[in-house]
């Protein structure tokens, strides 16, 4: 136990107390500085979605709201007009839901048992072949646009929830086994063999040894797989249209088509509600998503 | 003048007590060895004495300043660490440079001050090299070389070798040896190995759970341990602990081991002990036991009767664990001299190396 | 001298052999399609005479050369340049900053890393929506400061063609630093603490330390940070539709907006095919040379022993 174990690195520890109080001020002004530029979006949705229309006119968003009701986010949810359909934002809302959850399920899933195949069952080629799974997380969407068109209309597909599952699954897939397997290398090898010594098999050893170590990772990897998923447009937007659509392309019409008078409180709850999901789960898993940032990105 | 005094130091985490009022001085030039287990405070001591840790109560007084607010720089001290900590995107040049930059010394003087350091460790051709691109020993040296070059008052080491394998470890434990004859610079050395401290310091502290157990030099500290702890860490194998009774006999004051009903061995006492209770605890180190080879037992030596339980040949010696009564305890035999696993031999024990323990208090008897 | 009988492997037995294999297969072949066989199949297309429906007739590189004299194109590419490089540069410096600040071991660092790093969890178009009211004249900063007096400020950006595409690089760094941050702070930490005790005695100010000692040691997370951002600039998309629609006129277009209008506004797929194909030739002119990098320097790390 040398002098490095027990002592926290405190950078401002050279020089005397007055000047460290000094430099603290400055840190935490620029925080606060910061943090205020971070919320502020936030602010203004927040609270707008609380005001009444004729103080949005005269001041603007950005002010201290001086009215206060509810009614803009059931207006936002069940009545406001989206295009041609005047049911809120509800029923993309919904749509967004059956996309995004079992999308998450299945490629999380699939991924983990990709990642653990790769990881724990190596043979020749599968590194070439992690290597290549592995592109995917790279590609551009552009460039699938035309072929999953295709592919979709193919199906049977189009405009259909169920195609986008499939895309995103498909698309997933490559992230989630990087992730997967990426945090499966990590298992001792020892223990695999161990366990294939005494006669364990590939589903054995997932089971009672691979999947009790997994809930880091799967946790992970479903909080990015959600986000990810509920916050894509380009493919919402091309491989559905009208009430098909997911959340994210409907709040563009939403606030981009709207000829007459703008109402600002309401098309700010209709944003809050599809940015919400996310945003929970971010509240609640934060420090999940940092591992991930810093586990998956610096590979 | 002392060049470093720590008085009544102690330093306390939250409601943790790590280190507990201790007392130490250095006298210019001298090197002391800090050691104890892990956990005992000696890290934090030298922290402490690098300004990298505050002071709780008492005070360090460097070349007779007290330095218990100065910051780390002005200290007048340089440290070489565990890890080395040398800096890994500049060259072996500018991490000795380092310091000098920063204090901003004109440039003829650091180039001198860094051919005086390259010579003096030779490490003259690693200039221009990255920290990745050395060896272990070789980063070890360029590690001292920066601290060298601040030509300190206060050498601070802090477990400097425990990176390196066993042999190089032994290697570059001459290394400093040597530096330290040639440079003379008062030298505080923290390690949890006995043997470094037993072979490079001219005194010796050790700590245990915060405390200063004893401060002498090296063989005042192996011969005669102030207490069974410092006995029993100073010294590999170390010391055999077997309790006994004091008994009288030939009107000499003995000490008898326990055994079957009967004692299994009396052995006479080099010193008078006055002990209220009867019972004190016997240290004899492993390499204070011969085997009798029936020549008769010396003035000042024991006899008794062991059962070999495990022999351990290690090539230079021997190991062997015997049992005396209901006591196992260890001697070192000659190489040649290998003895059978149940066989019984007589061995003779040098008294007045031994060491008397209260077996209450664990302080040295006599 | 016996023989020994010849053991036929059952189909349980091959089967269970192989599992790995078997459950990687599914996964294998999509990624198969998805990543070369689509691939190829879009630049067939941009190959090809398509125009609302694919055609396979052979036409050549016409495409690119359209692409590459279309107005609509150029201004595109050249609007991802000055993009890219302010919200790069932007995100990183901003990311390096805070990160700096949070490593001073202030309080609460939790809230203050929640509070810069929830807008990732945000989609593209609420950031984008929401920062497009910001900087609307009538209901953003300007009306701010109409409303407490200042009558004569201007803030109106996000009209400009000159200077909309800043607004969408402020929403991108505001997007994006936190990321930076995580990232960096990370990168911060893990320099061994023993370096800057070493520095503090040897007489370094905190400013030289982090100057000369921790930034050069995380030079390598940052280059990641880098890369990873460019990425995300070159598909940029969802932001610039939700924060302009590409406006005002080409102002903000860019190439991933020009893709989803030629392919399914205009019914010029293979154009629209051409201009995917360059998307992702710019991609891999940024990560294939990280991904040479960043092997070889691994591969050189491991033989030292680091």
């Amino acid at each position: 136990m040398a002098v490095s174990d027990t002592i926290a690195f405190d950078p401002l520890a050279s020089g005397g107390a007055a000047r460290r109080t000094r430099a603290m001020f400055v840190v935490y002004g620029l925080l606060a500085l910061f943090a205020a530029y971070y919320l502020l979006p936030l602010g203004v949705i927040v609270l707008n979605s609380f005001r009444d229309l004729d103080e949005i006119s005269r001041g603007g968003l950005i002010g201290f709201p001086r009215s206060f009701s509810m009614q803009y986010w059931q207006t936002a949810w069940s009545t406001f007009c989206v295009q041609a359909m005047c049911k809120g934002i509800a029923p993309f809302f919904f749509n967004s839901l059956w996309m995004t959850i079992p999308a998450t399920i299945i490629s999380t899933a699939i991924g983990a048992i990709n990642g653990y195949a790769l990881s724990a069952w190596r043979f020749r080629g599968s590194e070439p072949l992690f290597a290549f799974m592995t592109l995917g997380v790279f590609l551009p969407g552009q460039m699938v646009l035309l072929p999953w068109a295709f592919t979709l209309g193919a199906l049977g597909l189009t405009n259909t929830i169920a195609g986008l599952i499939l895309i995103h699954c498909v698309q997933g897939l490559a992230f989630t086994t990087l992730f997967c397997r990426n945090y499966y290398v990590n298992i001792p090898d020892a223990l695999i063999k161990a366990a294939r010594i005494d006669g364990a098999g590939f589903w054995r050893i997932f089971r009672k040894i691979v999947l009790p170590l997994s809930p880091p990772i799967l946790i992970v990897t479903v909080i990015w797989q959600f986000t990810g998923i509920w916050n894509d447009f380009l493919f919402g937007i091309v491989f559905s249209s009208g009430d098909h659509q997911p959340v994210t392309a409907a709040l563009i019409a939403l606030t981009a088509g709207q000829t007459s008078v703008r109402r600002y409180n309401v098309e700010a709850a209709a944003v809050l509600i599809g940015a919400l999901p996310p945003l929970l789960i971010y509240l609640f898993g934060g420090r999940y998503f940092m591992r991930g940032l810093t586990q998956g990105a610096v590979k | 003048m002392a060049s470093l005094v720590i008085r009544d130091l102690s330093k306390r985490f939250g409601s943790v007590e790590v280190l507990k009022n201790v007392n130490l001085e250095a006298n210019a030039g001298e090197f002391i060895a800090l050691v104890g287990p892990s956990g005992c405070g000696k890290s934090t001591l030298l922290a402490m004495l690098a300004g990298l840790e505050s002071v709780t109560s008492g005070r360090i007084e460097i070349g007779g300043r007290i330095v218990n607010d100065v910051a780390p720089k002005d200290r007048d001290i340089a440290m070489v660490f565990q890890s080395y900590a040398l800096y890994p995107t500049m060259t072996v040049r500018e991490n000795i440079t380092f310091g000098m930059e920063s204090r901003r010394v004109p440039k003829a003087e650091q180039n001198e001050a860094v051919a005086r350091v390259a010579s003096l460790l030779q490490i003259g051709e690693l200039l221009g090299r990255r920290p990745a691109q050395l060896s272990g020993g070789q980063r070890q040296r360029v590690a001292m070389g920066r601290a060298l070059v601040r030509d300190p008052a206060l050498f601070l080491f802090d477990e400097p070798l425990s990176n390196l394998d066993a042999k190089l470890r032994v290697e570059m434990r001459t290394e400093i040896k040597k530096l330290h004859q040639r440079v003379k610079k008062t030298t505080i050395y923290v390690t949890h190995d006995q043997v470094e401290a037993m072979t490079l310091a001219s005194r010796v502290a050790v700590l245990h759970k915060g405390v200063l157990q004893q401060f002498d030099r090296p063989r005042v500290v192996y011969d005669r341990p102030a207490n069974r702890f410092v006995a029993g860490f100073m010294g590999s194998p170390s010391m055999n602990f077997i309790p006994g009774e004091l008994v009288e006999e030939g009107g000499k004051p003995c000490i008898a081991l326990p055994g079957n009903g009967s004692p299994a061995a009396v052995l006479p006492l080099a010193t008078s002990v006055t002990n209220s209770a009867r019972k004190i605890v016997l240290g004899v180190r492993p390499e204070h036991m011969v085997r009798d080879t029936g020549g008769g037992t010396k003035p000042g030596y024991g006899r008794m009767d062991a059962t070999v339980e495990v022999v351990e040949p290690t090539g230079a010696e021997t190991m062997v664990v015997m049992r005396v009564g209901a006591q196992e305890i260890t001697a070192r035999f000659e190489a040649d001299s290998v003895p059978a696993v149940g066989e019984k031999v007589r061995v003779n024990v040098d008294m007045n190396k031994a060491c008397l323990f209260d077996p209450d208090s664990e302080k040295l008897l006599g | 001298m016996s023989a020994v009988p010849a053991h036929r492997v059952t189909a349980f037995e091959w089967i269970s052999r192989h599992t790995p294999k078997i459950v990687l297969a599914p996964s294998i072949a999509a990624s198969f399609v998805y990543v070369f066989v689509f691939c190829v199949w879009t630049v067939w297309v941009s190959l090809s005479n398509s125009t609302l429906l694919p055609d396979f007739t052979y036409e050549g590189v016409k495409h690119y050369i359209s692409l590459w004299q279309n107005r609509r194109w150029t201004i595109a590419y050249t609007n991802l340049f000055l993009f890219g490089g302010f919200y790069v540069v932007g995100s990183l410096l901003i990311g390096l900053l805070l990160a700096i600040l949070i490593d001073q071991r202030v309080r609460g660092e939790a809230i203050w890393r929640s509070v810069l790093l929830y807008p990732l969890a945000l989609s593209f178009v609420v950031s984008g929506t929401v920062w497009r009211w910001i900087f609307n004249p009538t209901t953003g900063v300007e009306a701010l400061m109409h409303s407490i007096g200042f009558a004569d400020f201007y803030f109106n950006w996000i009209l400009d063609r000159e200077k909309a595409i800043y607004t969408v690089v402020v929403t991108g760094v505001w997007h994006a630093s936190g990321f930076a941050m995580v990232l960096l702070l990370a990168g911060l930490r893990s320099v061994d603490q023993d370096l800057v005790k070493a520095a503090q005695i040897d007489g370094a100010s905190m400013a030289r330390i982090y100057w000369k000692i921790l930034i050069p040691s995380i030079r390598p997370i940052m280059i990641a940070v880098v890369v990873i951002l460019l990425q995300f600039a070159i598909k940029t998309f969802d932001l610039v539709v939700a924060q302009t629609g590409g406006g005002p006129g080409l102002a903000t277009n860019v190439p991933a907006i020009y893709v989803y209008d030629l392919m399914f506004q205009r019914g010029q797929i293979a154009q629209g095919a051409a201009a995917a194909v360059m998307i992702l030739l710019a991609l891999a002119v940024v990560l294939v040379p990280y991904a040479i990098w960043s092997d070889r320097r691994n591969r050189r790390r491991s033989e030292n022993g680091s």
